[in-house]
């Protein structure tokens, strides 16, 4: 019997008579995939090693690399597929739990693609965002039912007073990636990106380290059942706070940071001593119930004086809606619902990919939900959770959220090519690690302006589709489901949705 | 019949006609003026609003009823007796008119309220009743439709061009201090007398030509706050917009066309100080509220009339005065057929509301 009865997942392929023997992918590979025989002056492969990044594949100047996906001929099974195979051998040889990053890669059924929008024809004409402006500023809070103005006097004077509101010049912002799962470069550019499209980052549960205090007015602290970093200082600089309660890649579990992730500058930054695992609780400690979440949210403004926004995340499970309209309930300003589909730098594989449900069903029934007691004004509702496009989010919008949430999209623009292996920290790509060697390969300025360049392609496509809808303020888009048909979707589907069919 | 209705669309021409001092004028003038606009129209729906035309019932709740089949009426009937005393019912005058083929039962009631408001019950208003009378007449009983259900005014529509419908009305016989008309292109051909403009809810009548793209997200935003958009018609939404913001909401007619037709945020930006944050939080909290696409409208009530045209002017609308007499029509052809003597002709700004105020509150 052999020492393993794992196959390599991937297949190098090394083409000797374009190989130079320069040994970059020797270098670029933190997995030892790629091994330099100086003997031989040759460079050997071991595919067992491979990952899939396609790090070395991008990098090698003459292109006699690729990276396939290695299929191996055991007999044809739908059910018993080598991927399930491989994951018992796994747990057969480890006994332990499986892990794995990012979002879901199940092929559950993805409703965005199943819901199509509206365009103009003839009797409203179609707005030309060329040459007419298109607003997509968006601003998340609490708003009151209605105003009063005392026009009494010549001037007019608005009596009503406001909550805190976040200002945004386009509904994305970026998702909760603390450091610690995320390198200091990819904190860095998230942040700057941020502050120069006028949206917010979100340090997750990573705290925040004194380098980005000057982003704090484009930043969304987090306060998560670890409470890593949080101390009244991270509380004051931010734009807004957000009690994390859950994930979408891991609805129900907390999370964990291992010890050697924790170099001195993290251990600095989550307030925990450098080389200790940071175990984030499941549950917050002091959270046992919706009250207890009114007492935390109250708190949390009381020690801001009640000038910044506090919102909860929550992972998109299966009575959302009325656990929502608890939270509102509670006070929260902004609610960020995360979808099954979800990123992560580490999560169990089995809760990833079995537990929670998809974002577009838990929005529009939060949104349902929300209006028929009358109280969706009261907070904003951000979406995330394997949002892909800019037609995703219009969608979403339509549906009803006030904004959404990226992660892995930012991180694919950053450079990740998602092989779903943050939680090694040995990201070739250095987006997810620790390891010097690695994170020097992100620079912050190009991860920036790419990072930029994406939203900006996405509000130019934004404002396309709204104008094609004759359209010229998001506002009017947002919940407006008039604009969605839905294909290939069941009766309780679109239901659920609250959407019609295509052709109804 | 409801069943039928996807939204409407429908280009359209409107206009109105109002004297700020309050005399009391023919329908004649207004049916002249929107007959120049015939080609605006295509005969599958025309109507008109008159207000002051029912000076001796002046304090009675005025329900216009338009009814397909007797059923209907006696059911309509009973329902209405429950919470009124009708003081006074009759048909509603008409003549025979070549064109105007099929008409419905056309009925006007003259209404007063049982209920008194109860020592100290804050939520009660008749208005808020009647509103209710209305969508429970409108949803639930088939057949039947309150065309208007304001105090000494009253909504004459039906299938038809404007003109036609008018004189099958009997309008030269009416006198009132404001007219609006509304001669309708729709898209679709599915004819219906409830259907035609203008809508009216209490003494609100509004006559509209666009089609609002942010329909969907403004008759949503109307449910959470029980109006309830039945007739799948852009007008429809505008009208409760403006009974829900101006009646229930206590904002003026210009607050209101800052929510309707919200200034970009580039020029709220120009605002002075005080108007910026009154027009930022306007836009914070009635952005569902946005009357997003192309429309220009007029909207009518007890106390005066109001011309708007959407937030980058998509549609046309001129204003002109002449004495005590405010004009607004889609096409400055219209005024001009009804008036030699017109001290300023304007059109319409973006957004920028045109009011026009009774000057004396006798009506």
């Amino acid at each position: 019997m052999p020492i393993s009865l794992i196959l390599p997942e991937f297949k190098i392929e090394r083409d000797d008579e374009k190989c130079i023997t320069c040994q970059v992918c020797v270098r670029q590979c933190a997995n030892d995939a790629h091994i330099y025989d100086s003997e031989e002056d040759q460079v050997y492969t071991d595919s067992s090693k491979c990952v899939g990044c396609h790090r070395c594949e991008t990098l090698c100047p003459t292109g006699a690399i690729s990276v396939k996906v290695n299929r191996f001929q055991s007999k044809q099974n739908a059910n018993w597929t080598a991927l399930v195979q491989r994951n018992i051998f796994k747990q057969a040889e480890s006994g332990g739990i499986l892990l794995t990053g990012m979002g879901c890669d199940k092929p559950y059924p993805i409703y965005w693609d199943h819901i199509l929008l509206n365009a103009s024809q003839v009797t409203n004409p179609s707005i030309d965002p060329l040459r007419e402006p298109m607003e997509l500023r968006t601003f998340l809070g609490q708003k009151p039912d209605k105003i009063e103005i005392d026009e009494s006097s010549e001037e007019p004077k608005l009596i009503t007073k406001f909550a805190p509101q976040l200002s945004l010049e386009v509904p994305i912002l970026f998702s909760a990636m603390s450091y610690g799962s995320i390198s200091y470069n990819a904190c860095l550019s998230l942040a700057r990106a941020a502050k120069k499209i006028g949206t917010f980052c979100n340090t997750g549960e990573g705290g925040l380290h004194p380098d980005f205090y000057k982003y704090g007015e484009n930043t969304i602290v987090q306060v998560a059942s670890g409470r890593f970093g949080v101390h009244p200082q991270y509380l004051k600089i931010a734009g807004a706070i957000e009690i994390k309660v859950g994930q979408g890649a891991k609805p129900g579990i907390g999370g964990h940071l291992p010890g050697e992730k924790v170099s001195e500058d993290i251990s600095h930054t989550r307030m925990i001593p450098a080389g200790s695992d940071a175990l984030s609780p499941a549950p917050h400690h002091d959270i046992y119930s919706i009250e207890d979440l009114r007492q935390l949210i109250y708190a949390l403004k009381e020690a801001t004086r009640y000038e910044k926004p506090v919102g909860v995340k929550i992972a998109a499970v299966h009575n959302v809606a009325p656990i929502v309209s608890g939270i509102v309930r509670a006070g929260a300003d902004f609610i960020t619902i995360d979808g099954f589909r979800g990123g992560t730098g580490a999560a169990p594989m089995v809760i990833r990919d079995n537990v929670g449900i998809p974002i577009e069903l838990a929005l529009a029934v939060i949104d349902s939900r929300l209006r028929e007691e009358g109280i969706r004004n009261r907070a904003s509702i951000i979406v995330a959770g394997g949002m892909r496009s800019s037609a995703d989010i219009i969608k979403a919008i339509a549906l009803g959220a006030d904004a959404v949430y990226i992660g892995t999209a930012a991180l694919v623009a950053m450079g990740c090519h998602v092989c779903q292996k943050c939680y090694t920290g040995k990201c070739n790509w250095g987006i997810a690690t620790q390891d010097p060697y690695l994170t020097k390969r992100l620079n912050p300025n190009i991860a920036t302006r790419r990072l930029v360049n994406l939203l900006r392609a996405w509000s130019l496509e934004i404002k396309e589709i709204l104008g094609g809808m004759g359209i010229n303020a998001i506002e009017s888009l947002r919940g407006n489901r008039e604009h969605l048909r839905g294909v290939g979707l069941t009766a309780i589907d679109l239901k659920i949705l609250g959407i019609k069919p295509a052709g109804g | 019949m409801r069943d039928f209705y996807e939204k409407e669309m429908s280009g359209c021409s409107v206009v109105g006609i109002m004297s700020e001092e309050g005399s009391r004028f023919s329908g004649e003038l207004i049916m002249k003026s929107i007959s120049v606009m015939r080609e605006r129209a295509n005969g599958l729906g025309g109507g008109f609003a008159a207000y002051g035309i029912y000076p001796e019932f002046c304090h009675l709740h005025t329900f216009h009823l338009i009814f397909e089949d007797n059923r209907a009426k006696q059911l309509t009937e009973e329902y209405l007796k429950k919470s009124y005393l009708i003081e006074k019912d009759e048909p509603i005058p008409t003549r025979a008119q070549g064109s105007i083929k099929y008409p419905p039962g056309l009925w006007r009631y003259f209404l007063k309220f049982k209920r008194k408001r109860e020592e100290g019950e804050v939520a009660f208003t008749e208005e808020d009743e009647v509103v209710r009378t209305v969508m429970e007449v409108n949803t639930n009983i088939e057949g039947a439709f309150v065309a208007s259900s304001g105090k000494n005014m009253g909504i004459f529509k039906g299938m038809g061009y404007p003109e036609d419908i008018g004189r099958f009305y009997r309008l030269e016989e009416y006198e009132g201090y404001i007219w609006v008309a509304h001669g309708r292109f729709p898209t679709n051909s599915i004819g219906w007398w409830g259907g035609a403009h203008p809508f009216g809810l209490l003494d609100w009548a509004v006559v509209h030509n666009g089609e609002i793209s942010s329909y969907g997200i403004n008759k949503r935003y109307l449910s959470n706050f029980d109006y309830h958009c039945e007739l799948f018609t852009d007008t429809e939404a505008i009208t409760y917009l403006f009974d829900l913001l101006v009646r229930k909401h206590k904002l003026s007619l210009e607050m209101a066309s800052l929510a309707l037709a919200a200034p970009l945020w580039d020029t709220i930006e120009r605002f002075p100080e005080n108007l910026k944050s009154i027009a930022r939080a306007i836009r914070l909290v009635y952005g569902s509220a946005l009357l997003n696409g192309p429309f220009s409208i007029i909207v009518g009530h007890n106390r005066g009339m109001l011309g708007l045209v959407d937030r980058i002017k998509l549609r046309p609308l001129v204003a002109a005065r002449g004495g005590d007499m405010l004009y607004i029509s889609s096409e400055e052809s219209g005024i001009n057929e009804v008036s030699s003597s017109l001290d300023k002709v304007r059109q319409a700004k973006a957004g920028v509301p045109i009011i026009g105020e009774l000057k004396c509150l006798s009506h």
